[in-house]
């Protein structure tokens, strides 16, 4: 682990006790965040990148089979920290979560300004002439006017209320910002406003982000890594440029075709077939039924196999000895 | 109101839609019985189109794009302006012809687990609208639910057809909301944002499959979305929408390649393609937001965000339909 390094996850795996049986949302993912990195997860609904952001945040429903894997943030073993101590040590104050439609979710009673140093108040116990003093500078930093600290969240726009989100989350400083689908449920225009908020954050912050979402296009906006999930596992990661330019594993390559594109006149092409259940995936690598470039070995499990030092790939195309 | 010239499609004959000046206004009360306002959702559209002929619009959320969709669906009545089919007024018509119309116009809603009723298998879904317009004769109805299963590549139909909702991919599930759609024949398919809920792979699949049958069934098909960069092989015309207005329409490529009103290029200009480059730069996008719908600003709608608006123009005057490249119409004073 270099000193670089911010998280380091391990072979996380977490498990959903359902009535049809266990289903494997998160299926043993291990990845880094580098200091003022932003690392975009990238995949398709139900390959298990929210439930990696529930199961590093801790926020789990009460179904949960199994957790397991090592995670560290900064040298600190969350996964073996008692709940109380994660809870007043790590969340909102070292690592903070801005979840799906989590701008929908703001109590519709509390002033924003209010809600925005709550984690101060509770976690920190800041008295509230500080706290409020704190509110008007994220305010700032997120381009919210400080007009808006006594309005409710209903007298606030969609691409306001992702910003007072993004306030709350940025409020007691974490050194890790984890966003789930942040624009998902924004305008164009806002989406992009959102993004530039961002990227100027990062910049000016230095703060790292772990961006999670569907969306290739949106990944770009922000990413210097890219993480891809299928059927939860990750099957590459690599620096960006690499993973645009370049994709290696059979899925990011179909993936990337399947993008419209709004400035070429590449005709898109879908990737047909589905994932596999996560009641029972297959032994194998969990893509080969829709791989193109599907063998033999790929009944066997695949090895996360190193190409150059800054991208890994799930696939045994790119193995040693690859009899193909 | 602007004079939008319809384009007349050579070889397509006659209009198979004109909108003429149409407004669909929500009136607000207060009390129950004060009336303190509308919201103009849809404010002044005028277009044809031909058959056959498979058009967008496209504009972001609240600029009107599904109250105009709904309008076409009979679903709400103008408040004024005129919607024709084939020939025929649709305020004229009877409840019994309203009916016949909707077998008429197909509507493939957004979120097709939420347009599907639940408790109702596949069978029984497609039997519905051959039951409501009158198909009695079971092997018949049969007969035609098979072959548009098939059209819709969800096949083998025994498979699909004792399915619920909940049993189906989402990708399937908008395969049967498709085939509901296309069920009774229509001339027409409307499909409100019919790709938003799904998966980028899927999403393909079923503007590729939406294509397919238009072309086939030489359908006239308006396609409703805010996703500027999936039009480009799914439609041959585009109308761009802002508050309630028609404001840009031209051809597919030429609109995209050559965007003439300064909100189409906005929009334009927030829209990534994914390139790494993306990250390091700050993308150029109009401050404020759209406007209210109930006090739309006076003259051009955009004018409180446009970088180019003029004063004393832009904020007096609406500005018509010009027309700076051929057939490529633009509501914006700049060409004047």
């Amino acid at each position: 682990m270099s000193d670089r390094t911010l998280l380091e996850v391990e072979d996380l795996h977490l498990h959903y006790q359902t009535r049809r049986g266990v289903v494997r949302a998160v299926d043993g993912v291990s990845f880094d965040v580098r200091r003022n990195e932003a690392l975009v997860v990238l995949g398709e609904s139900g390959c298990g990148k929210s439930s990696l952001a529930k199961a590093l945040m801790r926020v789990l429903p009460r179904n949960v089979h199994q957790v397991s894997g090592r995670v560290t943030l900064d040298g600190t073993e969350l996964l073996a920290m008692s709940d109380e101590s994660f809870r007043r040590d790590v969340q909102w104050v070292r690592m903070a979560l801005v979840m799906q439609a989590s701008m929908n979710a703001l109590n519709p009673v509390v002033r924003v300004g209010e809600q925005v140093v709550e984690p101060l108040r509770v976690l920190r116990q800041w008295p509230r002439a500080r706290a409020m003093a704190r509110a008007v500078e994220v305010f700032e930093l997120v381009g919210v006017s400080t007009d808006f600290l006594q309005r409710y969240p209903l007298e606030l726009s969609g691409g306001m209320r992702q910003r007072v989100v993004l306030a709350m989350a940025l409020v007691a400083e974490p050194e890790l910002v984890i966003l789930d689908e942040p624009t998902s449920a924004l305008d164009v225009l806002t989406q992009a406003g959102i993004m530039n908020l961002l990227k100027r954050l990062k910049r000016e912050l230095g703060t790292s982000f772990i961006l999670i979402t569907h969306d290739v296009a949106t990944s770009s906006e922000l990413a210097d890594r890219v993480a891809l999930m299928y059927a939860g596992q990750i099957v590459e990661v690599a620096d960006a440029v690499q993973f645009f330019t370049e994709p290696a594993h059979p899925y990011s390559k179909m993936l990337m075709a399947s993008v419209p594109r709004l400035r070429q006149e590449h005709r898109p092409e879908p990737i047909l077939g589905q994932p596999p259940s996560l009641l029972e995936p297959p032994s194998g690598c969990r893509f080969a039924d829709r791989c193109p470039s599907c063998f033999k070995r790929c009944a066997q499990d695949p090895k996360f196999i190193r190409l150059g030092d800054r991208r890994r790939v799930r696939c045994w195309l790119y193995a040693e000895g690859g009899d193909r | 109101m602007s004079e939008w010239q319809p384009v007349t499609i050579v070889g397509h004959g006659e209009p198979l839609l004109s909108v003429s000046d149409l407004h669909t206004w929500f009136e607000l009360r207060q009390w129950g019985f004060l009336r303190v306002g509308a919201v103009r959702a849809v404010d002044g559209v005028s277009f044809e189109l031909a058959r056959g002929e498979s058009v967008a619009f496209v504009g972001e959320s609240g600029c009107g794009k599904s109250s105009l969709a709904r309008t076409l669906l009979g679903l709400h009545r103008p408040t004024r302006g005129e919607v024709r089919f084939a020939g025929r007024s649709l305020g004229g018509l009877k409840a019994r012809e309203l009916q016949a119309y909707r077998a008429k116009v197909g509507y493939v809603q957004q979120d097709p687990f939420g347009a599907l009723p639940p408790f109702l298998d596949v069978r029984r879904i497609l039997a519905e609208p051959l039951i409501v317009h009158g198909v009695k004769d079971r092997a018949q109805r049969d007969r035609r639910i098979r072959a548009v299963l098939d059209e819709v590549r969800l096949s083998p139909a025994e498979e699909f057809l004792p399915k619920f909702p909940h049993m189906l991919s989402g990708g399937q599930q908008q395969r049967v909301v498709i085939a509901r759609a296309l069920i009774l024949e229509p001339a027409m398919i409307i499909a409100d944002e019919p790709v938003s809920m799904l998966d980028a792979s899927v999403r393909v699949e079923i503007l590729n499959l939406l294509r397919h049958i238009q072309t086939q069934r030489e359908l006239t098909l308006a396609f409703i979305t805010h996703d500027l960069s999936s039009v480009r092989h799914y439609a041959e015309r585009i109308f761009v929408m802002y508050a309630g207005r028609v404001v840009e329409t031209a051809g597919v490529k030429e609109l995209l390649d050559h965007p003439q009103h300064p909100y189409t290029q906005s929009l334009l200009a927030a829209i990534a393609d994914p390139d790494a480059a993306n990250a390091t730069k700050q993308r150029e996008i109009p401050g404020g937001e759209p406007p209210s719908l109930l006090h739309p600003p006076k003259g051009c709608r955009f004018h409180p965000r446009c970088p180019h608006a003029m004063a004393g123009l832009c904020d007096v005057d609406e500005p018509p339909d010009f027309e700076p490249r051929r057939g490529h119409y633009s509501a914006c004073w700049l060409h004047r």
